[in-house]
């Protein structure tokens, strides 16, 4: 059976009038890597929280259907049982930091001394962790001094150092710079080749692309379309529901109408937008790829 | 209204020196994006345009005024700064308050209080939201509160950080709806973000900073065609500079029209 198993999962919050999720089903196989896309208001945060948990533990509401994380049912398990599998990244970075630590090093660690990992290996896993986010010369800095990209270095930090089997992560990068944000993609990346189970919010649809297995569409709680990043992203269906895309698809769709894209699938990633436009300049010279700059996928 | 930074260092009460040194001159209208890798300094050198820092050394100038010289209440007459972070900016109960109290406390007449709280909310697309509380929205529309409670004070600089940080398309060409209504109106709009194809289609004048100095400054069109400049502050090129520069274009592109007739 999946990993994680959603099964006609409806919920609403409190005093809404409309369900934030709309009988959704989704399987996400171990080690999968899997982004949700969508307009502002689709769901995607409340995806993440059912996910995670909150939803409805922590928030309450009117929930109906199962959702399954490891074998293990959420509304047969506490929240305390639930995040020892599953760890989530906050859409607004600025609010996770726990306030109760006076460096980045001891706030990364907080969660690893919760469940008392011995300090040699808290040690270790901490500074690895921060190697993997670019952080290390953070350590011994205060949580509150930091520019806002790197309060969301830390945050997300201190969700990999736990190593949670299934991690949801909220827009992780929507504060941090184009390479950093490059840079994190292909760490998460790693981690799913290393059997971690990945659920991305993302807007960024060429790293999505280039990164994740698969893509879920949602729009007003439901899952529009699914499928393989290269189809969903360039379908005419996600165009038309304000979707948004990356420049190399909506650039070429527009070339598309005057003719000059040739191709019948539309790009991307800028190794397909090039391949593509190479066709329609016949007489230029694609140049090759810059090397080991992760540009030439995964 | 122009800027002037003169020598413009800062050092943090923890020690952290994150500006070395900058000068710069923005003109009056001027459409400007600062761009540059995360602890760069950008946040850092905004705060001292409305007076939330003080310069160590060096001067700021709006128009005439130092901002040595000036309160952040004085200073809030001709520079509207967006925070970053929008919890650190909204305390109102709904977002009909929160917007009207900028322009309110300007002293502005009832008349055109009511005109610029309503253009504002139109520009973000808050007009049905007015009775929200900001905290019980999205930090998405929070952002979008946060920028019309600083467009309707009517300042003759805006400074947006960060503004189109997980929005979606719509409200993406929102905001780039926004900033050229204000340029229209002459006002100087500086805006800080990591979105370079954003930055590509809606600004005039690039500005890398990085490790608290300037880098790059210039027209757009040089600034972003640099690749190996910008990776130094972590920035890359727009996508569809990418592309041309990969199918061999000789110029610079910055944006779909300019692409599609480059090819055609
Ligand atoms: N309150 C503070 N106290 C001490 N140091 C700070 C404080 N705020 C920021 N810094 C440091 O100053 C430097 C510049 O930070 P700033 O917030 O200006 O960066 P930024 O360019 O806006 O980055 P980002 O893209 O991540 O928002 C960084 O090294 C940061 O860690
Ligand atoms: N805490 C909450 N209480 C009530 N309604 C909420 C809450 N959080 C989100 N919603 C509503 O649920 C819907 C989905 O929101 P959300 O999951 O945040 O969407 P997205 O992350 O895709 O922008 C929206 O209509 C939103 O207003
Ligand atoms: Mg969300
Ligand atoms: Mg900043």
């Amino acid at each position: 059976m999946a990993f994680v198993n959603l099964q006609n999962v409806t919920y609403q919050y409190p005093l809404t009038k409309t369900p934030a999720l709309q009988n959704i089903n989704l399987q996400v196989d171990e080690g999968e890597f899997v982004a949700v896309v969508g307009p502002n208001g689709a769901g995607k945060s409340t995806l993440c929280y059912a996910l995670a948990g909150f939803v409805p533990h922590f928030f309450k509401g009117e929930i109906s259907g199962t959702i399954e994380v490891a074998g293990k049912e959420s509304s047969k398990s506490t929240l305390d049982e639930w995040v020892l599998n599953v760890g989530l990244a906050f859409q607004n970075p600025f609010n996770q930091i726990s306030g109760a630590k006076y460096t980045v090093f001891e706030e990364i660690a907080f969660g690893l001394e919760n469940i008392g990992v011995p300090r040699e290996e808290m040690k270790s896993r901490v500074e690895d962790a921060m190697a993997l986010t670019g952080i290390r010369d953070l350590a011994d800095r205060s949580p509150y001094s930091l520019s806002g990209g790197q309060q969301q270095r830390v945050a997300l930090t201190s969700i990999l150092v736990m190593r949670p089997r299934l991690l949801v992560l909220d827009e992780p990068t929507s504060q941090m710079d184009p390479i950093g944000t490059r840079e994190v993609f292909g760490t998460i990346r790693k981690m799913a080749e290393d059997g971690m189970t990945v659920v991305l919010v993302e807007h960024k649809m060429e790293w999505i692309a280039q990164f994740a297995d698969r893509v879920v569409a949602l729009k007003d709680g439901s899952i529009l379309l699914e499928g393989k990043p290269g189809e969903v992203l360039t379908s005419d269906l996600l165009a038309e529901n304000g979707f948004g895309s990356s420049r190399y698809t909506s650039t070429a769709r527009e070339a598309k109408k005057r003719g000059l894209w040739r191709k019948e699938n539309l790009p991307v990633t800028l190794d397909e937008a090039v391949e593509g436009f190479a066709l329609t300049l016949p007489f230029s010279s694609p140049k090759g790829a810059p090397r080991g700059r992760g540009e030439s996928g995964k | 209204m122009k800027i002037e930074i003169k020598d413009l260092r800062f050092t943090f009460p923890t020690g952290l020196e994150a500006l070395k040194g900058i000068s710069l001159t923005i003109e009056a209208g001027e459409q400007v994006a600062i761009v540059g890798q995360n602890g760069a300094g950008k946040t850092t050198l905004v705060r001292h345009f409305n007076g939330l820092l003080q310069p160590a050394s060096g001067s700021v100038m709006i128009g005439d005024w130092d901002v040595k010289k000036y309160s952040v209440a004085k200073l809030a007459t001709r520079v509207g700064y967006v925070f970053q972070n929008p919890d650190e900016q909204l305390f109102s109960r709904d977002v009909l308050t929160e917007v009207t109290f900028g322009p309110k406390n300007l002293g502005y007449a009832k008349e055109k209080i009511d005109e610029l709280v309503q253009r504002a909310l139109s520009l973000t697309e808050l007009n049905d939201k007015t009775e929200t509380n900001p905290y019980d929205l999205s930090p998405t529309w929070r952002k979008m509160v946060a920028l019309a409670s600083i467009i309707a004070m009517d300042t003759p600089i805006v400074i947006f950080d960060e503004p189109t940080t997980g929005q979606d398309a719509l409200n993406v060409a929102r905001i780039a709806n926004a900033i050229s209504e204000l340029r229209m109106e002459g006002k100087t709009v500086i805006t800080i973000t990591h979105d370079i194809d954003f930055c590509a289609e809606n600004f005039d004048r690039v500005i890398a900073l990085s490790n608290g100095q300037v880098l790059l400054d210039g027209p757009a069109r040089e600034i972003l065609g640099q690749d190996e400049v910008l990776a130094q502050t972590y920035v890359d090129p727009p996508q569809l500079t990418r592309l041309g520069k990969r199918l061999g274009l000789k110029e610079t592109v910055r944006n779909q029209e300019e692409f599609l007739k480059a090819i055609t």
